[in-house]
């Protein structure tokens, strides 16, 4: 789950790393008494898409009138598919300089992995190599602050800033785990006459870990369609085609939408009803399917935990339930084979038993044929 | 021989008590997997059809001598049983769970690398050496003895490539899910490198997906193997930046690609099946010029 910057910018708060002074507002009036309090402000849209400040998300104010007009023109604004309803109003800073510090879970390598560079404010992507240093975290030892001055040091940089960059480093580390961060960010972490200030932020909590963090609000991204699926407990991406798949796996359903392409379809989305869904979920996932218009449905079922009976029941209901006469191509073979295949017959319907001849059928029945 | 498990390995089931321990122990049990113990705190003294189970791994260790165990305790708890199991001295310790913290899974990786222990998955279907031992949840009929080593990141797309392998008569040695995690035990390079030394091996396929660099690790090592590597992906058509289902699918920031995974395994020598049912061909074929040589 992504965290709002001004999220983000709690956590780094409280684990002691210097933030500008501010506030999160909904309204162009707030805006206008913040800037009153704290004099010029940043006005910064708070949505989960990057390149706000391209796409006119961000933008400066002198006086509260200005912070007003200012923040009137970003509310309600669409940035990247996002509505922006809140805005983080906080103090401009004077920049001498921006860095870039990271936590990042490196999946390869199995461990944590800290990245810093002197040159920040754009994406670490584009920074080449060897402005870059990166040091590999043991994650049972953890990062020790000896190793923060050292990275530090790596950066060219000394004195007493050095010191309480190192300082910053080691508390961005904290928050990586304090938080079950899959990535955390300071970009740019920007060097001020009064210190080192994180100018912006990124936290990205692994997903899996949320029952530790019942206390974070619930961000939530993407279509309402894929929210619906994500409540139920299924995976689900649009994609925006005419031939609605639901298969059993991540790795078959990846598979099923490769095959159309493959053979000149347009999957409508990708929904993985696997590791054994019941026939409730599977049947709103069905009916979720139908909602999209498609011109076909395809089911495609390799049962090992998920069983065929289920899957045919939740067919059937969901067409009850919808009174739909959109065709179905039905692929069962697994768990349960015989008596899902009794359910599919007893209403009508057929199932192949090869992914191939289901795949070419439903392609051919969205062509119109 | 197989690789990493076989007629010989003593497994011990956590989280035997549950819906899932019980239900897949007495499927592994049936398939002829020797299922020494059964691990549920607070249960112990209890029996699962006919296998005892204790509180604590150690016991059935000592009581037993298991040497592997397969996990199927909620997420919450999982990370704990790994590092039990691993401080009890298992050399393989296989993780079904799925939804285990990014965090659990890189301590638990870290500690079975001081042990030299493998850990496979989390979010695995298992592995199986068909015929000997089945460690995890696929359906049994879908394999059966034979020369195909197979690696794969998910479950049903391996379970359909597998059928179709052992329909054409081409049997496996083992077959090992990776898991769809971002943080897992064994990468492919792993496996083929056990694979590669396995003398019941003779052609390797392995399954990946978009997202991460497994598969170019892979075919940097595939390159110096002397047996013929068959791949197929999975992902051709998923959009960047959007899990795919799988908490490692998904194409963030240009990397983990369909295309350069493809690239990379087709200029190490692999031969990359564009459709899945393709595969079974591309093995008969290698595996017949491999005779041939």
């Amino acid at each position: 789950m992504k965290l709002y910057e001004y999220l983000a910018k709690r956590a780094f708060a409280e684990a002691g790393i210097p933030v500008p002074p501010g506030r999160v507002v909904s309204s162009p009036a707030e805006a206008a008494v913040v800037c009153r309090e704290i004099g010029p402000v940043a006005i910064k849209s708070q949505v989960l898409a990057g390149g706000r400040g391209k796409a006119g998300g961000i933008a400066f104010a002198d006086w509260p009138h200005e912070a007003e007009a200012r923040a009137a023109e970003i509310l309600g604004k669409e940035i990247r598919g996002y509505r922006v309803e809140e805005l983080l109003v906080e103090k401009k800073l004077t920049v001498q300089a921006e860095l870039y510090f990271g936590v990042a879970v490196e999946g390869a390598a199995r461990r944590p992995v800290v990245i810093a560079s002197t040159q920040g404010g754009v994406n670490i992507e584009e920074v080449p190599e060897k402005a870059i240093v990166r040091r590999a975290v043991d994650p049972i030892w953890g990062f020790r602050p000896y190793r923060a001055r050292e990275v530090v040091r790596r950066l060219g940089l000394t004195g007493n800033e050095a010191g309480r960059l190192a300082d910053i480093l080691h508390r961005l580390w904290q928050v990586f785990r304090r938080y079950d961060a899959e990535l955390v960010e300071i970009n740019p972490l920007v060097l001020t006459s009064d210190g080192p200030v994180a100018a912006d932020g990124r936290l990205n909590v692994d997903d899996y870990a949320l029952f530790r963090h019942k206390d974070l609000p619930a961000v939530e991204e993407g279509s309402d369609r894929e929210r619906k699926a994500r409540s139920l407990g299924l995976a689900y991406v649009e994609l925006g085609g005419d031939i609605a798949v639901m298969a059993n796996g991540a790795g078959i359903t990846m598979g099923t939408l490769d095959v159309l392409q493959e053979l000149g379809g347009r999957p409508a989305n990708f929904l993985d009803a696997g590791g054994g869904a019941g026939v409730e979920p599977m049947t709103r996932a069905i009916e979720m399917l139908l909602d999209q218009s498609p011109k076909v449905v395809l089911v495609n079922i390799f049962g090992g935990i998920t069983r065929c009976d289920d899957v045919a029941q939740a067919v059937v209901a969901a067409r009850a339930s919808c009174g739909t006469e959109v065709p179905f191509v039905i692929r069962l073979v697994g768990t349960n084979e015989g008596e899902g295949l009794a359910i599919l017959r007893e209403h009508g319907l057929d199932a192949y038993t090869g992914m191939e001849e289901a795949a070419a059928r439903a392609v051919a029945l969205a062509r119109g044929r | 021989m197989a690789i990493l498990i076989d007629e010989k390995t003593r497994v011990v089931v956590q989280g035997i008590t549950g819906n899932q321990g019980k239900f897949h122990a007495r499927l592994m049990a049936e398939y002829g997997t020797r299922l020494v113990a059964g691990v549920s705190p607070g249960k112990g003294g209890a029996d699962v059809d006919g296998i005892d189970v204790y509180d604590t791994v150690e016991e059935a260790v000592e009581r037993h001598g298991a040497n592997a165990s397969i996990i199927f305790v909620p997420a919450p708890f999982a990370r704990d049983a790994c590092l039990e199991s691993l401080e009890a001295g298992l050399g393989v310790v296989v993780a079904i769970t799925e939804g285990i913290p990014v965090h659990d899974a890189m301590e638990v990786m870290a500690f079975a690398r001081t042990k030299g222990a493998v850990v496979v998955g989390p979010n695995t279907f298992g592995v199986i050496s068909p015929g000997k031992c089945k460690l995890g949840i696929m359906p049994a009929r879908a394999y059966a003895p034979g020369p195909v080593g197979l690696v794969a990141r998910s479950g049903t797309l391996s379970y359909e490539i597998a059928a179709a392998l052992t329909g054409a008569g081409l049997g496996q040695s083992t077959v090992v899910g990776l898991g769809g995690d971002r943080v897992v035990g064994l990468n492919f390079v792993d496996v083929l490198r056990r694979l590669e030394g396995d003398p019941a091996t003779s052609i390797v396929v392995m399954v990946g997906e978009i997202g991460g660099t497994a598969e170019e690790e892979a075919a940097e090592f595939i390159k110096g193997m002397t047996k013929p590597v068959v791949a197929y992906l999975a992902g051709r058509s998923a959009p960047p930046g959007k899990r795919m289902g799988h908490a490692g699918a998904i194409i963030e920031r240009g990397r983990g690609t369909f295309e350069s995974k493809v690239d990379a395994l087709t200029g190490a020598g692999a031969a990359v099946a564009r459709l899945p049912w393709e595969i079974t061909g591309l093995v008969q074929e290698r595996l017949s010029t491999a005779a041939g040589d």
